[in-house]
């Protein structure tokens, strides 16, 4: 691993998908990441928030190349991605795993969990053929799980259960950074704070890097070091947790905290009410992606795209009426 | 009382057994009152949404039990009668917008039907209504999007719009099944608004069935727990947050997660998982993650109990909390 405290560094990011397609039917691109940059050091953990249409969870597998970039780079470990043949890939994702939301749609229903965990195992030749059912059990009891569950179907389990699978199998490997896609979102509350606690033993005790993609604030609140605030493709707001939750600058970062519901009768907070729609997937924005929304819109924010700037130490912020202080 | 359920039962009768899904259900909702019915998913909550006006599908079937309804036995109704009841007795507002909507209609025809069979309005007369709906509802431009698909708009918007549906007819009560479930943060607390505006300004009773029992807090006069298909604590919003009497109760609330306690306040999940329905546990059903459980609960099922400050709850254990 790198020793100047980034183990990855993305610039300039785009995502394009091509809408559309036959005859007389216009094509048209939706601009799901739309120039992103994002630096993550060894053992942090970046959440990326935003709701549905912000593109995060496309930032979220063009990081590890399971959707191609448009542009811009990727640079892991001083390794720079893009340019990897997609053998050299296969092997770098040794290193980099993922976590999707459903983890019923990525567990084969015909394979037992022996040898679901098994087979990442054996493709990367992580263990001796002897050893692998040994590993296997221990991948379990690391996720909770007694020794067992390797003779078990997926759909005999759970939803928390497969969900503990689908870590354990992303562990095999031995990652040291995880792209986790909303987790938890699947998952009853009794269960997700089951999960939660899993994730962040990996990170705690494992020192495994992570980039946590949700629409929660309360639970990217438990675990997060740092997060992004994603809308229309861009980021509107990046922040040290506790200091984004406490003071957020930009006006939809502030729009989305005051709608978490407190979880308290009588306790409910002021909200920001936001007017006006958001603008279609493949419009062309001239501005500000928040602009049709945001309350303390003037003209400069349609005419011209805010960059993110530091507002505050530690804070950046993509808005042109936030002012530094 | 508006609505009177009394020991409702509704099982479906699969290949592998009767799966219970509601079992003994009792509870009120008075008129222009706020329930809240909470519990994960698989206790039976929409089951019970679902018994009370007759929507269950077979294999399922209420198998026992009374609805009163405005003085009127709902499970003893003819479909006609219940056509009646169902629109302008009751309206109903479920998860997914987009499935509850006709795709093939126009938002405006779809809300101009249900007046012209409920309220007795004219072709016109009901258009202009359902226009003045969707813009109460909080759609911009109601007369535009009176005459658009439900495909083209927002989830948000198609949400409204079927809300629209349900409250035109002024229903006395309205079931919201998981009503933001699928909506975004933002759009979310807007719903939660237009319902408890429908409340203020229509006096309209509502049942909100959720399995986010956070969320509830600021919109709900009062809550009932479900698990396992069975009630197992009712009580006012305040008394339950503040003091929770069932364990379970206590768990579920200990696994929420609050803006801006993260640092202080560590997530305590609930042990074990949900027992399967066609698999119950023997006695109480919460009894193999209950901290409190003893034999007793093992070995019997606990009934309601009514406890101080007009509240219940089904548990061997509440002198010892």
């Amino acid at each position: 691993m790198s020793t100047n405290g980034t183990l990855l560094s993305v610039s300039g990011l785009e995502t394009y998908f091509l809408l559309g397609k036959g005859w007389r039917v216009k094509r048209e691109w939706v601009r799901a990441v739309d120039g992103v940059d994002l630096t993550l050091a060894p053992r942090e953990v970046v959440a990326v928030v935003g709701e549905s249409g912000s593109g995060k969870t496309t930032l979220g597998r063009s990081v590890i190349r399971l959707v191609e970039p448009t542009a811009g780079s990727i640079v892991y470990d001083g390794i720079d991605l893009l340019s990897l043949s997609a053998s050299a890939m296969r092997a770098m994702r040794r290193r980099m795993q993922i976590v999707f939301q459903d983890p019923y749609g990525t567990l084969s229903p015909r394979m037992q969990i022996g040898q679901i965990l098994a087979e990442p195992l054996r493709l990367h030749r992580i263990v001796a053929e002897s050893q692998v059912h040994d590993t296997a059990v221990e991948l379990l009891a690391r996720v909770g799980l007694e020794d067992y569950f390797v003779y078990r179907y997926p759909h005999e389990m759970s939803g928390g259960q497969r969900q503990r699978i689908a870590i354990a199998r992303a562990l095999s490997l031995g990652p040291e950074f995880l792209v986790a896609d909303e987790p938890l979102s699947a998952l009853d509350v009794s269960v997700q704070a089951q999960i939660l606690g899993i994730l962040r033993d990996l990170k705690e005790r494992d020192g495994i890097a992570m980039l946590f993609i949700s629409h929660d604030l309360s639970i990217v609140e438990r675990i997060a070091d740092r997060v992004l605030v994603m809308y229309r493709g861009r980021v509107m707001e990046e922040a040290p947790t506790a200091q984004l939750i406490a003071g957020p600058l930009h006006p939809y970062t502030q729009a989305l905290l005051s709608a978490v519901p407190s979880g308290r009768p009588g306790d409910a907070r002021p909200r920001i009410r936001l007017e006006g729609e958001l603008p279609s997937a493949t419009a062309r924005l001239t501005g500000c992606a928040f602009a049709s929304r945001c309350p303390m819109v003037e003209s400069e924010c349609r005419t011209s795209v805010p960059s993110l700037e530091p507002k505050r130490p530690g804070q950046r912020v993509a808005c042109h009426r936030v002012l530094p202080t | 009382m508006l609505l009177e359920v009394r020991n409702l039962s509704s099982s479906f009768f699969l290949d592998e057994g009767e799966l219970k899904a509601v079992d003994d259900v009792s509870f009120d909702v008075g008129v222009s009152e706020r329930v809240a019915l909470v519990g994960e998913s698989g206790c039976g909550k929409t089951i019970v949404a679902l018994s009370l006006i007759q929507l269950i599908a077979p294999p399922g079937r209420v198998k026992d039990g009374e609805v009163r309804f405005d003085g009127q036995d709902l499970l003893r109704l003819d479909d006609e009668g219940l056509r009646l009841v169902r629109g302008k007795g009751i309206g109903m507002v479920f998860q997914d917008p987009a499935a509850a909507l006709n795709p093939v209609h126009t938002i405006g025809d779809q809300i101009a039907e249900v007046l012209i069979l409920h309220r007795r309005l004219s072709k016109q007369e009901a258009w202009r209504e359902a226009v003045r709906i969707l813009g109460e509802m909080g759609i911009p431009e109601p007369e535009k999007r009176a005459k658009a698909y439900p495909f083209e708009l927002s989830g948000g918007m198609q949400q409204r719009a079927l809300i629209a549906v349900a409250v035109g007819p002024q229903p006395r009560l309205l079931i919201a099944d998981e009503p933001t479930t699928a909506l975004d943060l933002t759009v979310q607390a807007e719903i939660l608004d237009l319902l408890k505006y429908l409340r203020d300004q229509y006096h309209m009773a509502l049942l909100m069935i959720s399995h986010d029992i956070g969320m509830v807090a600021d919109v709900a006069d009062r809550v009932m727990v479900m698990y396992a298909g069975r009630l197992v604590e009712v009580a006012r919003t305040r008394d339950l947050f503040e003091d929770p009497r069932h364990p379970y109760t206590k768990a579920l609330l200990g696994a929420v997660p609050r803006l801006g306690e993260g640092a202080t306040q560590p997530l305590e999940g609930i042990p074990g998982r949900v027992p399967d329905l066609l698999d119950l546990p023997s006695g109480c059903r919460f009894h193999p993650r209950c901290p409190l459980a003893d034999d007793e609960c093992v070995r019997d099922l606990p009934r309601m109990r009514e406890i101080p400050y007009a509240r219940t709850a089904e548990c061997h254990k509440l002198e010892l909390q």
